[in-house]
């Protein structure tokens, strides 16, 4: 049985999710396998796991990198055997989309895993239509169970959580972060090398800008100052900043002042922004609505401050102050400074 | 030009959440009655920039499509008042509302509209969040797609998209036709103005049926076949807030910190 991970590299390494990914491919691999006694919906006789059966190659990630050099880190990280197609890392739909297909027709996996980013948003839906099979992207969750692959997922603006499964193979999803578990695996390095096949390019990005250059601080940050539509102006987040920085603290926003112009849009956590899994996350003026909570309800940790003592981010919350931002956070700076020094 | 431009008919996103009811055993959201259904906020922005397209000096023809129930009429209307020339409603009885089927049955639709040059959608619905159908048009009409687009800009043949990206942007180059995804970094839509949505009345709004747009049964049942909604549910919190009270906001922050650095989050 094949699993198989597209990764993501950045600056010659696989992303933080690219390695829960891979973790998350090990379980699932391992669950097939091994499935959890349950007992049968009848109640009698052994169940059969469907998607077991056909000998595979294991967790396969798929990585598109300009040298080998990093590869053996998707190794140790869960993957059984790396095909390497040699272009630069940078995500380009269509000769992705080519090689993953033709990967994903000769290895005939039982799951094909990206992560949920502008990337794999982009690709594993198209993926799907081609390989004529179902997509879940924004997973939240994923499991086999019962000889189904299960994948959870939030929908109406974060509010409501559905979980599908695949009436044909291979399942398709995209991941969010915090899902997988980055595991260690000791497996001989296993890198084929193979070329993106022939494919008819419709498509060619001529430029790539970046607007705020620290953005990747937010994905991997431990903590986070965020701030919302209670910030009542870009100057909120002057104010945000001072606690940010004693904190060693990235920001973010929820959409309201990324679309208002207050602060940069690659700022925005939530349903079509970030997701983010820091062990502290402050959220400042903001409602606590279903489509922010889906990029941050993963956050260890949720202070809030707010004005609105039944402003529904009180529900995510461990510790709430109901005041307003522009006492409290001074304030809270003073004293964190305070603490530092004890 | 012709841009064909697809939206969706949702319980507006903006309603308290109060407003809707998940039925778990018929793994449906009920909208309360008086909840208002809205057009999907990104395909308002796919509208917009289908509006900005023409604006910046490329003759075309808009048109709005929809696969929905009757009442989808509204939101039709609503982007023929925005500025769109025609609407097309496909009813959606005997559609199962998950993406791919909602995809095949656009695809046929947009084969029925005759040469089409941009197919443009937003980047998900509101509703079920998935953002699946705007490439499953492109795959199966066999176009190129480019999502999450901020600017859609047409000179000629050449079509010019911002895509945004997690740390800023990449521009992608391609001919028409293609498909293209709208994100809300694509900025506010307008609003219909009185004489728009008086003019609306009188633009062509045609009804169609699955049999209509060559939708045999076989397909849809094939289509619907690949994915199954086990399970729908709301997420169950524990709330488990503290709120930190105090004297005055120095008293409440002191109290807080000691929280964050006894708790080794600080």
């Amino acid at each position: 049985m094949t699993i198989l991970v597209v990764a993501e590299m950045k600056n010659g390494a696989p992303t933080a999710l690219t390695r829960e990914i891979l973790g998350l491919a090990r379980t699932l691999h391992s669950d097939i396998n091994h499935p959890h006694p349950s007992p049968p919906p009848d109640g009698e006789g052994t169940h059969s796991f469907p998607l077991r059966g056909k000998v595979g190659m294991g967790v396969v990630a798929v990585a598109f990198a300009p040298n080998d050099e990093a590869l053996a880190d998707l190794t140790t990280h869960g993957a059984d055997r790396v095909y390497w197609c040699e272009q630069p890392e940078d995500y380009d739909g269509e000769s992705w989309l080519a090689a993953v297909e033709q990967l994903a027709r000769e290895s005939e996996p039982v799951a094909v895993l990206a992560s949920h980013t502008t990337s794999g948003a982009d690709l594993m839906p198209r993926l799907a239509f081609r390989l004529q099979t179902g997509v879940a992207t924004g997973c939240t969750a994923a499991q086999a169970r019962d000889g189904k692959l299960l994948f959870t997922r939030a929908c109406y603006g974060g509010n409501v959580r559905e979980t599908l499964s695949f009436g044909v193979a291979p399942a398709v999803a995209t991941v969010k972060p915090g899902v997988g578990i980055v595991t260690t695996h000791t497996h001989a390095p296993d890198v084929v090398r193979v070329s993106v096949p022939a494919f008819n390019r419709r498509t060619r990005a001529v430029a790539r800008q970046q607007e705020t250059p620290d953005t990747r601080a937010l994905e991997d940050a431990k903590i986070i100052v965020a701030g919302g539509r209670g910030l009542e102006g870009p100057e909120g987040f002057r104010v945000l900043e001072n606690l940010a920085e004693v904190l060693g603290a990235a920001v973010g926003s929820s959409r309201v002042p990324c679309d208002l112009g207050w602060c940069p849009h690659s700022w925005q956590i939530g349903l079509t922004g970030k997701t983010v899994t820091p062990d502290l996350y402050f959220a400042i003026g903001i409602s606590g609505a279903g489509h922010h909570m889906a990029g941050c309800g993963n956050a260890k940790t949720i202070v809030a401050i707010n004005t609105d003592p039944d402003a529904a981010i009180f529900r995510d919350a461990r510790y709430g102050i109901v005041s307003d931002y522009r006492k409290v956070v001074p304030a809270l700076v003073d004293a964190l400074r305070t603490v530092d020094r004890t | 030009m012709h841009i064909v431009v697809c939206v969706k008919q949702v319980p507006d996103p903006e309603a308290a959440f109060s407003m809707l009811k998940v039925d778990e055993e018929a793994r449906k959201v009920v909208p309360a009655s008086g909840l208002q259904l809205v057009m999907s906020p990104f395909d308002e922005q796919a509208i917009e920039a289908a509006l900005r397209v023409r604006e910046n000096g490329t003759q075309a023809k808009i048109t709005a499509i929809s696969v929905g129930p009757e009442s989808a009429r509204n939101v039709l209307k609503h982007a023929l008042a925005m500025g769109a020339d025609e609407a097309v409603l496909v009813l959606n009885e005997g559609l199962q509302d998950i993406a791919q089927v909602t995809a095949l049955a656009l695809s046929r639709a947009i084969r029925s509209l005759g040469p089409v040059d941009l197919v443009l959608t937003g980047r998900q619905a509101a509703d079920w969040d998935a953002g699946v159908v705007g490439c499953g048009i492109a795959e199966l009409l066999g176009l190129p797609v480019v999502t999450f687009a901020r600017k859609v800009e047409i000179t000629g043949q050449a079509l010019r998209v911002e895509r945004v990206l997690a740390d800023g942007f990449e521009t992608i180059e391609a001919d028409v036709p293609a498909v293209v995804t709208i994100s809300n970094e694509l900025g506010v839509p307008r609003k219909p103005t009185l004489r728009e949505t008086m003019r609306a009345a009188r633009k062509p709004l045609a009804v169609k049926s699955a049999a209509d747009i060559d939708l045999a049964p076989k397909d849809i049942t094939r289509f619907a076949a690949v994915v199954t909604r086990e399970r729908l549910y709301v997420p169950v919190k524990e709330a488990t807030c503290e709120i930190i009270t105090g004297a005055d906001e120095r008293a409440q922050a002191c109290a807080l910190a000691e929280r964050l650095h006894d708790a080794r989050l600080i």
